[in-house]
């Protein structure tokens, strides 16, 4: 039986049928075309489907689209404002953070919700964040690096205020 | 600005990737598309006595089921292999049909036997559930050492004992031998280079659309090599025409060898479309691709190297079993045999080397390429034996190299350097990488420190590696001599537009290498025009003429110089129409920063007026044609050679035998370097990679040949707080043959770092005495049983 589900999902309110269970990754992907949600393997282990649910970085795969009725949905494709590049987008191509592209997704929306809770992250502290998302081309690297330089941009205006 | 080469120039394919608009093949709908679900099979080597489908074919959605036996009987072939190795006697190397579906038998844990087509995913899976097959399990055999043995389970009737080939490189056993009776010390290793899974994070996917008004077919596919796709599906495997077969390779999530290989889904799925006249999609789960994408490494081998009193190298020998799974695979015969025993000369100037390998069928997935294919199983083995030996000699690991390297020459005053296992490297200066590598690490210092942690009982160990490796694979003629079904070129079109703009076409094709930028900055920086004004297109059989795909860090060496030829032929003709149009002779111009000038005046016309002209031609030079488009094959004179010095600093928990991986320099040399920010990508990702397989990865066959880690949660993949932040830089020996000077980089991390991890750990165990050697991965559990002996 078809459940009607009701969510806000990159600021925009939906209302969609879905099978009971449908996951939330396939809804994003096949109901509202949002692809920029990968699914990288079928255990909750890679990541790749990472995205914030009411501000937690939330592996969309394990979560059934019905779980997440009346919930604030955020993919990477809400992550951009006004055109501008969020700064973990922007430190991800200004550090090389990225190659194929295939977990990028889900490691900046991870990175996010890493961000909201320790602004100010040591390299282990950013590591040990990334531990459930996986990455095969970067060897994490410039990952690491591309965190810390939107850690380092989010702080600035910051500082600038308090200042 | 239009001087781009060298430059660490942003990535201009990273837009669409950061906003959630790449575009992989699941990503594609196409309007009336159908689901693909595959039944596999559970067992590693068993017969199907009968398949009834009766009643998945009532099931909600289910459109069609077709079995191995619909397969056998449209009269379609299976999936050819490109490579032919054969016996030493002469015999023809055994090849085995591989039918896109199983009729009779599986051969593996995973073998496709039928397939469920639905409305959606989830129709197509519930209905697989519903099919009955009445199995008659037979006795397997998953290694390859084992598969040889008399009375072994036979894969394949036609193949006894399991031997799909066997073959021999180098000097005569009875010169190896006879240098080996007079040396000094012999280093024997037997080991296993474990069988890997490339774990691209894109899974594989197909699409087939047949569309019956136009007779055309579209294959949709992850792929590092659209084009040889469409060939093996139209010449080997289908019979469809090929003017009429569009391939198209979209964004592809990382590929690492494992999608450069023609799998049977491909053609399942434009076979299937054909007959349903609607397009089929499969896309394969996590689950799937561990039973089913090509796995890589996969030798049991006996190496043995002799010394002299001085510690010179004497000889070589090594004997390889190599595990081939239960079909052949695109390039599997290539691997272990052309790939791994030519390199075998390493850096060293070893006179005598020999090297044997028996290629092997097993009830286990096939084993192909997989970053770096062959070179990382030669690399191991020689890096190993050359620590072991200096902790068998008491003598230091990195002047034991020193003394043995090659010495410095460039290819162009000083000749290639003629290996005794057919290759003539090109260029090289070995000792510099290697001294590098020991300024960075602090060497005398570390040694003073690792004697202080000893004494407090701490373990820390240092190991080395240095290797070389053949990219860019080639030339043409000489691969088909060793055996390649496929010639080892690339094409490069160059299409500049009326307005200036330029259009390139690769047939290389990028899944994370930047291609986009790397090869747009050679073309801006060749034309002297703005990086933007140059689009490069791959990934499309429609749009690109032909081409041979990315592998082997053959696409700037091979493919940027296909590139090259056409930049070459574009800037010649342009000098015809700025001659023309400047009055002035063709010898007389100059062309620099995008304009032809008058040497030595203010005349001159620029690169964006003569494309114009060259479209527009009313004031324009007798007997040219119109246009500005030249296409190139390449077709390069040598393989290319990078190198490097590779050392990881480890600490090992006494107490659980955890080891910390603390440091890891690497210092390579890939030639030229168009874009150092990707290179060191490049280099980085493949450093984890290698060291995944030092520590933590490797597929788990039991006995009766089930894979028994094939899923994340219990094949280890290395994490972000795995690994160190790495230490690395390069030297610069440009390759002589090829215009740009490049080597080649994708592979190069990932054939250093696994033995440099593996001599650390074993070095880190030095206080426990010298030990029998330790089997990859170095799980805590070995390392700490490992102490304990």
């Amino acid at each position: 039986m078809p459940t009607k589900i009701t969510m806000t999902v990159n600021g925009q309110s939906v209302t969609k049928e879905v099978e009971a269970r449908t996951l939330l990754v396939h809804f994003l992907r096949d109901n509202l075309q949002l692809t920029g949600t990968h699914v990288g393997c079928d255990t909750s282990n890679c990541g790749a489907c990472t995205i914030l649910v009411d501000g937690n970085a939330v592996k969309s795969c394990t979560m059934l689209a019905v779980q997440a009725d009346g919930s604030e949905v955020t993919t990477i494709e809400g992550l951009s404002q006004n055109g501008e590049m969020h700064p973990l987008q922007e430190g991800f191509r200004e550090e090389h953070g990225l190659q194929c592209g295939f977990c990028t997704p889900g490691m900046i929306m991870a990175a996010v919700a890493l961000l909201d809770r320790n602004p100010n992250p040591s390299e282990q502290e950013i590591r040990e964040g990334l531990e459930g998302n996986f990455c095969r081309c970067t060897g994490y690297h410039n990952i690491v690096r591309s965190i810390q330089y939107a850690a380092k941009k989010i702080n600035e205006p910051k500082k600038a205020v308090a200042s | 600005m239009t001087n781009y080469i060298g430059k660490a120039v942003k990535r201009v394919e990273d837009k669409r990737f950061l906003t959630g608009k790449g575009r992989y093949t699941d990503d594609i709908v196409l309007p009336g598309m159908l689901y693909a679900y595959i039944v596999r099979s559970p067992y590693a080597h068993a017969k199907i006595n009968n398949i009834d489908t009766s009643r998945a074919e009532k099931m909600d959605g289910v459109v069609k089921i077709y079995t191995g036996k619909d397969i056998a009987e449209s009269g379609i072939n299976g999936i050819p292999t490109g490579w032919q190795v054969n016996f030493k006697n002469g015999d023809t190397m055994k090849e085995p049909p591989h039918p896109l579906l199983v009729a009779d038998k599986a051969r593996y844990m995973g073998d496709g036997v039928a397939v469920v087509i639905a409305e959606s995913r989830e129709e197509a899976r519930d209905a697989a559930d519903e099919i009955d097959i009445d199995w008659e399990e037979l006795p397997a055999v998953a290694s390859a050492k084992k598969a040889t043995e008399d009375g072994a389970p036979l894969v394949h009737d036609e193949a006894p004992n399991n031997k799909c080939f066997d073959w021999e490189l180098g000097n005569p056993k009875e010169e190896v031998d006879k240098a080996m009776k007079q040396a000094h010390h012999i280093t024997t290793l037997e080991f296993t280079n474990q069988r890997v899974v490339p774990n691209a994070m894109e899974t594989r996917a197909a699409i087939g659309q047949y569309e019956e008004a136009t007779g055309k077919y579209t294959l949709y596919t992850t792929s590092q090599n659209p084009h040889l796709t469409r060939l093996l599906l139209c010449a080997f495997v289908l019979g469809i025409p090929e003017h009429r077969v569009r391939v198209v390779a979209p964004d592809v999530g990382g590929g690492f060898g494992s999608k450069i290989f023609h799998y049977a889904e491909e053609a399942l799925m434009i076979w299937c479309s054909e007959r349903l006249k609607r397009p089929v999609k499969w896309t394969s789960d996590r689950s799937e691709a561990f039973m089913t994408d090509a796995h890589g490494r996969d030798h049991i081998s006996k190496a043995e190297m002799g010394f002299d009193k001085e510690g010179n190298v004497l000889a070589l020998r090594v004997k390889t079993h190599a595990n081939l799974g239960a079909y052949l695979s695109t390039f599997a015969p290539c691997v272990p045999t052309w790939l791994h025993g030519t390199l075998l000369q390493g850096l060293y100037v070893t006179p005598k080397i020999n090297v044997d390998v028996t290629g092997v069928f097993t009830n286990t997935v096939m084993v192909d390429a997989y970053r770096g294919a062959g070179r990382p199983e030669a690399t191991y083995l020689l890096e190993r034996l050359m620590d072991t030996a200096a902790l068998e000699m008491d003598m230091d690991p990195a002047e034991l190299r020193l003394k043995n390297f090659i010495p410095p020459f460039d290819g162009v005053e000083q000749p290639g350097y003629q290996t005794q296992v057919a290759l003539q490297y090109d260029s090289g200066n070995y000792h510099a990488v290697l001294k590098r590598a020991l300024e960075m690490v602090g060497y005398e210092k570390f040694r003073k420190e690792q004697a202080e942690a000893r004494k407090e009982g701490k373990l820390l160990g240092i190991g080395f590696s240095t290797y070389i490796e053949a990219c860019g694979i080639a030339p043409s003629a000489v691969v088909g001599a060793l055996g390649a079904r496929a010639g080892l070129y690339e094409v490069g079109q160059v299409r500049v537009q009326p307005t200036g703009k330029v259009s390139v076409f690769t047939g290389a094709h990028s899944h994370g290498q930047g291609h986009e930028t790397t090869f747009a900055q050679v073309v801006a920086d060749r034309l002297g025009i703005p990086l933007d004004d140059v689009e490069i297109i791959h990934g499309d059989s429609d749009s690109v003429a032909f081409g041979m795909g990315t592998y082997g860090s053959r696409s700037l060496a091979v493919g940027g110089s296909a590139i090259v030829k056409s930049l070459d032929k574009i800037i010649e003709k342009g000098a015809k129409i700025a001659a023309h149009k400047l009055e002035a002779s063709e010898e007389d111009l100059e062309f620099a920063e995008g304009k032809w000038t008058v040497k030595g005046t203010d005349k001159s016309i620029a690169f964006g007026d003569v494309a114009l002209t060259a479209y527009v031609p009313h004031d324009y030079p007798e007997g040219v044609e119109p246009g500005m488009d030249f296409s190139s094959f390449y077709d390069p004179a040598n393989f290319t050679y990078p190198y490097g010095a590779h050392v990881a600093i480890v600490e090992v928990d006494k107490d659980t035998g955890h080891t910390k991986l603390k440091r890891f320099i690497a210092v390579d040399d890939v030639g030229n370097v168009i874009n150092p920010m990707i290179v060191d990508g490049q280099i980085h990702g493949g450093l984890a990679q290698g060291i995944g397989q030092a520590l933590f990865e490797g597929a788990m066959y039991d006995e009766d040949g089930q894979l028994i880690n094939g899923s994340y949660m219990d094949y280890t993949m290395p994490r972000a707080d795995d690994l160190p932040s790495f230490e690395i830089d390069r030297t610069v020996t440009p390759c002589p043959h090829n215009p740009l000077g490049v080597k080649g980089a994708g592979e190069a991390g990932c054939i250093g770092s696994t033995p440099a991890v593996v001599n650390a750990v074993m070095d880190a165990l030095r206080p426990f005495g010298i030990k029998k050697d330790l089997e990859m991965p170095l799980t805590p559990e070995r390392v700490w049983r490992h102490m304990q002996s």
